[in-house]
């Protein structure tokens, strides 16, 4: 009896070991290869048909495949402002509208080539600015130019998409998955390599909750729908659901599945998504729909508890000391 | 005939004695405060390599302090509600003195020494209305109170002195912060931070005041190089996306220079600045400021410049004896930092705490 205790108390108190080679084979590198491959994608379709209709499909591929990795704020992705302007949002004023109707007014050349469209403000590019052209009124009747700022824009995307994925697979991928050898330079020990994973999860659930969820939500005496992220496309909840769902890929490689507490605590969130039939939040106008899209964002709060009392201390990792510190 | 015992007692009271220096100390170059993996709480001395010199055992989580000019004696406050500060003799690790703060008031964090290293400053803040005060404690009769004088706004946090001369600086964040705790700040809608200079009786000889578009742009952290240009950086209260300049230049009667960086990656920087610090010793010089919340390293050159951003997770603690910028974070690490990229230096159990106090 005495034994059994002593190995249950072993396994409940030894740290289990974080397969961060597992993360990045089994979700990273196949998440960026997939948002390149559909980003190519959008911008071949885009310049055969840049008629709205014909490229939307594309472009809610390309939105899909980033969902799959949204959540990694570290590495390639956050070199060159690559994130903001793949994905701009929140957008509180309004900047990439007013930087599209800009271009439009102007009919700017600066779009011609590949390095001038990459100097356009980040508001107006990326998966948003391309929203704002395929499915906002406001640039319903953009002409040749609309047509020229879709191909410009899908291309530039393409070439973001490709160049995070050629940054990972050409040395970033190696770098964390030997974190703590000698010569890495990177990462000092595993546990930073560790740490940079679960911090991405960590912030990608608060993000969900925050912004996703809790921009729309408003207060309850003023709920803003049309704060919800991608509404024009109504992809809102969509973007709630796959992104979940890629955290929760992150959550199983990273932890071998052994975050049982938290893989529950996901799936419990994503059946309430599942049931919302509220594809762009605009329900939280009403009291009771504004409570449903509450208790998904409580059910989501409760994942990144669960993976903060769960996964953190079994990994010897923790949420961040100075970040988590206002001063 | 003079007696050992009376030679002793005339040695110790001698000016001409050579007075126990920082060198004594172990020669650290910084003082870190951390969180050790047994959750307890320790200040140590670093050296420019991070190898610690000595490590002194602290009652709870530490903020900032100051380094007495001379001596190897520091102060080090308690992080908040930060009613005490703890007077840390650095060769025995003896806490020497306690300091509280006045009744009905807490201390912002930061603090700074006199150039003779006679009278300790603190900032101060009425729990209530969140008005500023200095606090003056002499050294020479045990760290007593001898007085205070306003701060110049709301909020106080540090305090820096322009070198070689008598003038107290002042970040006044402008926030009033309920001490409950959620800390709710009270007073976004009207905040006024300012930039306060201040002679050693507390007269105002100048104040910045930033135009009404930056008015939720909280001054919070300063650094002062060796010819008296101030950095001052600011943390943003305002709407989330938008990208303020989070970075100001100043010399006292002249104009403010606001830093630029590019939106893209003015984004990564979260809005919050942890610590600012020129860099050291002789040359042109740089100035990095570290964002904790977005993880990341802005480094600009002595004109103001943007010249790098480099990442580096929970990155806060920040200083420079000379050459490259001395950097700790909240997972362990200790690294230099120049424009050629993050160097680390050593890897540790322990969570690095906000501020180096650069010796």
């Amino acid at each position: 009896m005495k034994h059994i205790l002593v190995l249950i108390v072993a396994l409940i108190g030894a740290p289990a070991t974080a397969d961060v080679t597992d993360a990045v084979n089994r979700h990273i590198l196949p998440g960026y290869a997939d948002f390149a491959e559909a980003s190519e994608n959008l911008s071949v379709v885009a310049q055969q048909d840049c008629s709205p209709e014909a490229v939307r499909p594309a472009w809610n591929m390309a939105f899909d495949a980033w969902l799959g990795v949204s959540h990694l704020h570290f590495g390639p992705v956050e070199a060159k402002g690559r994130s903001v302007t793949i994905a701009f949002w929140p957008d509180e004023r309004g900047a990439g509208a007013r930087a599209l109707a800009s271009l439009i007014a102007g009919q700017d050349p600066v779009i011609e080539t590949a390095e001038g469209t990459a100097q356009v403000s980040a508001a107006a590019r990326g998966l948003f600015g391309l929203e704002y052209l395929l499915y906002d009124p406001q640039f319903a009747d953009a002409g040749a130019y609309g047509c020229d700022l879709i191909r410009a824009l899908s291309a530039d995307l393409a070439a973001i998409a490709d160049a995070t994925l050629a940054d990972w697979s050409g040395g970033y991928a190696e770098q964390l998955r030997t974190a703590g050898s000698p010569e890495n330079r990177t990462f000092l020990t595993a546990r930073e390599g560790t740490q940079a994973l679960f911090t991405s999860l960590i912030s990608g659930l608060e993000f969900t909750t925050l912004q996703r969820l809790g921009r729309p939500m408003g207060t309850f005496d003023r709920p803003r729908p049309n704060r919800a992220e991608a509404r024009r496309s109504a992809r809102s909840l969509r973007n709630v659901d796959l992104s979940l769902r890629a955290m929760r890929n992150l959550t199983v490689t990273l932890t071998n599945g052994a975050a049982p507490a938290t893989l529950a605590a996901f799936d419990r969130a994503l059946t309430l998504v599942a049931a919302l039939g509220d594809p762009d939040f605009s329900t939280v106008a009403t009291p009771q729909g504004r409570l449903k899209v509450e208790v998904i964002q409580q059910a989501v709060h409760a994942i990144e508890i669960s993976a903060l009392t769960e996964i953190g201390p079994s990994l010897g990792v923790s949420a961040g000391f100075n970040s988590a510190d206002g001063d | 005939m003079t007696t050992r015992r009376s030679f002793l007692a005339s040695v110790l009271v001698s000016a001409s004695l050579p007075a126990i220096s920082w060198a004594d100390a172990g020669g650290p170059s910084y003082l870190a405060a951390a969180r050790e993996v047994d959750g307890t709480f320790a200040l140590f001395g670093l050296t420019a390599t991070g190898q610690e010199t000595f490590r002194i055992a602290l009652p709870a989580r530490a903020h900032a302090g100051a380094a007495h000019p001379h001596r190897p004696e520091a102060i080090v406050f308690a992080r908040r509600p930060g009613t005490f500060g703890l007077i840390i003799e650095c060769l025995s690790g003896q806490v020497v003195q306690d300091l509280t703060a006045p009744k009905g008031q807490h201390f912002s964090g930061h603090g700074v020494f006199s150039a003779d290293g006679n009278t300790l400053f603190t900032g101060e803040i009425d729990n209530l209305t969140g008005a500023g005060g200095i606090g003056l404690w002499s050294r020479g009769n045990g760290y007593r109170r001898i007085g205070a004088f306003a701060s110049g706004g709301i909020g106080p946090h540090e305090i820096v002195r322009l070198p070689g001369q008598d003038v107290l600086v002042v970040a006044n964040g402008g926030i009033i912060t309920d001490l409950d705790e959620g800390r709710t700040k009270l007073n976004i809608d009207t905040m006024q931070p300012n930039l306060s200079y201040l002679s050693l009786s507390g007269d105002l000889l100048d104040q910045v005041i930033m135009p009404p578009e930056m008015r939720k742009a909280s001054i919070r952290h300063l650094s002062v190089n060796d010819s008296g240009k101030v950095a001052f950086a600011m943390q943003w209260e305002g709407v989330p996306d938008e990208t303020p300049s989070l970075i100001g230049l100043h010399r006292m009667g002249q104009d403010v220079h606001l830093l630029e960086v590019a939106p893209v990656l003015a984004q990564k920087m979260k809005g919050y600045i942890g610590s600012i610090a020129f860099s050291g010793g002789t040359g042109a010089g740089m100035l990095a400021a570290s964002c904790p919340k977005g993880s990341v390293i802005a480094l600009f050159d002595a004109s103001g410049s943007f010249r790098a951003m480099l990442d580096r997770p929970d990155v806060c603690g920040l200083g420079s004896v000379s050459g490259p910028f001395f950097a700790t974070d909240g997972f362990g690490g200790i690294a230099t930092v120049s424009e050629d990229g993050i160097a680390p230096l050593r890897a540790t159990e322990k969570a690095w705490d906000n501020h180096l106090i650069t010796i």
